[in-house]
């Protein structure tokens, strides 16, 4: 029973770096109609950005977190006006092959700036606690920060989409991207906004993986099949969706070491993935159109 | 004294070969003026392109004796010119107000009193505001198209078809609507199916085939036009 409690933490844990990553993939289809391949990378750069911040400035490893977060949103836009923008009116397709390079690129300049050998933002073991109420579960601080953390961002992103005027304006283009057109809403604001959060959630998922393992430069790129996983059992281009497809996907990977060898956590989130686009490609929530 | 709304010669199509063939249109202030024609006839094409969402190759439409042509759909919102597509004209993962918001995105300052003429026009929508709009009839959504055009207080308000579908009854009560927006000083640019109906209320109208001018009158004239009523009003 324990260690079924256990390994829901985990979950929960690995559930919040997915939905960080769900989130932005299903907005930026939800707005561009593309499966950004790219956002793993922004998970490691985030990481690594967050690394050289705190190491420069000598602080401890959740200053990692805003740095990365602030950082990547501007390099996000930054990416969308240089490649992405240009080629936005081509076919979707395009898009994806170049969100593709643009991984492979990250991925690269992340190893020269930074070498391909494992870092920590922190040395040393942190002791978790021992929780006796609930049969001596352990409870690592940095893991229930993680998952605070994830709450508070969700609940930002919630507000945002549901109380400002660019939150709606997001929601509206996902809806019907021509009536916004027709309706006034300025769609290239919406999608620099967009990148922005994208980016910035994208950089916290890749701070929360370094903090609770290390950072390596294919840290992103593994990461991402189990973020789409969670974006597509989220019904792709839906945000909330997003933050269930997370959470079942990260619990489902950490339950499954119960019964197969840890090895094979990314393939059960690929099998969930491919199960749900044979059963029900539109996701588990019922579609709205 | 310049029309509201004028467009001369306009050519123009998707991309292939042109759909409009050199059509013509006017609108004054105080009209509900109504293109009819049959299926196909670039009537909802034509309505795109005054409102500049497809490119007019040849051709000018004129907003109060100023040049709009190919201006882009966000200067026609400023200008004050709100266009209700034929199809997928909701948000419909938003509630009814906020599609009524988004229809405002571009005027500054606070939305109530904007929101309050909608509600006093469509007290449906009033009762409904929380609603999304993808889970209603197809009668409230036409008039959440409706109010989400009203909202930046239009001079012009186009309306590609807006009883398709509806029952009898709601097809009356939305000319009714029609008629009032018009009361207040809007001009109505609308294109319709029911062409009798519409030409009863309409000012004057247009009849559209194969993107060209083919009959322009007053409403009357063309109800009473054999040749117009054998070709489009079905005898
Ligand atoms: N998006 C598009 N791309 C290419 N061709 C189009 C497009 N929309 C319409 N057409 C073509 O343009 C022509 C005119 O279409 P349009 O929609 O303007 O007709 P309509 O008079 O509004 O007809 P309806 O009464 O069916 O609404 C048709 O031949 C149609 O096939
Ligand atoms: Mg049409």
């Amino acid at each position: 029973m324990t260690d079924i409690l256990q390994l829901l933490i985990y979950g929960l844990v690995l559930g919040s770096v997915l939905t960080m990553g769900a989130i932005g993939v299903s907005m930026i289809f939800g707005i561009l109609r593309f499966a950004h391949f790219a956002h793993g990378d922004f998970m490691t750069l985030g990481a690594y950005l967050g690394l050289s911040f705190i190491s420069a400035f000598g602080l401890s490893s959740w200053w990692a977190l805003p740095a990365a977060m602030v950082g990547m949103g501007v390099i996000a836009v930054f990416i969308d006006q240089v490649l992405y923008r240009r080629i936005r009116r081509t076919q979707p397709v395009i898009l994806l092959i170049a969100s593709f390079g643009m991984a492979l690129i990250l991925r690269s300049l992340v190893q020269l700036i930074w070498g391909s050998d494992n870092q920590t933002y922190a040395s040393g073991i942190q002791f978790p606690w021992q929780l006796d109420w609930l049969g001596g579960m352990r409870l690592k601080p940095d893991h229930l920060w993680i998952m605070l953390i994830s709450l508070a961002l969700v609940a930002g992103v919630h507000l945002f989409l549901t109380r400002t005027r660019l939150g709606k304006a997001m929601r509206a283009m996902s809806d019907n991207m021509d009536l916004a057109l027709v309706s006034g809403i300025p769609a290239e604001r919406v999608i620099m906004v967009t990148w922005v959060i994208g980016g910035a959630l994208a950089a916290a998922a890749g701070v929360f993986l370094g903090i609770d393992t290390r950072l390596h430069p294919v840290m992103g790129w593994t990461t991402l099949l189990p973020v789409f996983a969670a974006a597509i059992l989220g019904g792709i281009g839906r945000p909330y969706g997003a933050i269930a497809g997370g959470m079942i996907i990260g619990v489902s990977m950490e339950m499954s070491t119960l019964l197969i060898p840890a090895a094979y956590k990314p393939a059960v989130a690929f099998a969930i993935m491919v199960g749900m686009l044979i059963l029900r490609p539109q996701g588990i929530f019922k579609g709205t159109v | 004294m310049s029309s509201l709304l004028e467009a001369k010669g306009l050519y123009g199509g998707y991309g292939g070969a042109d759909i409009l063939q050199g059509t013509h249109l006017r609108v004054e202030s105080d009209e509900i003026v109504v293109i009819v024609g049959p299926n196909g006839a670039g009537k909802s094409t034509a309505m795109k392109a005054v409102f500049g969402l497809l490119r007019i190759r040849e051709g000018e439409v004129r907003y109060r004796g100023e040049a709009i042509t190919n201006a882009k759909p966000e200067q026609m919102v400023r200008h004050g010119i709100a266009y209700v597509p034929q199809e997928k004209n909701v948000f419909p993962s938003l509630t009814v107000r906020e599609n009524l918001e988004m229809g405002a995105y571009l005027m500054k300052g606070d939305l109530s009193q904007r929101l309050d003429k909608v509600y006093t026009l469509f007290p449906k929508l009033a009762e409904r505001r929380r609603q999304q709009a993808g889970l209603m009839s197809g009668g409230e959504r036409q008039m959440v198209a409706m109010g989400r055009a009203l909202m930046i207080d239009p001079q012009l308000l186009m309306l590609d078809e807006p009883t398709a579908g509806l029952s009898p009854l709601l097809i009356d009560e939305t000319f009714e609507r029609i008629k009032e927006i018009n009361a207040q000083g809007i001009g109505v640019l609308m294109v319709e199916q029911n062409a009798k109906q519409a030409l009863a209320i309409a000012s004057r109208g247009y009849v559209l085939a194969t993107g060209s001018n083919r009959h322009e009158d007053t409403g009357p004239n063309l109800l009473a036009d054999p040749e117009v009523a054998e070709m489009f009003l079905g005898g």
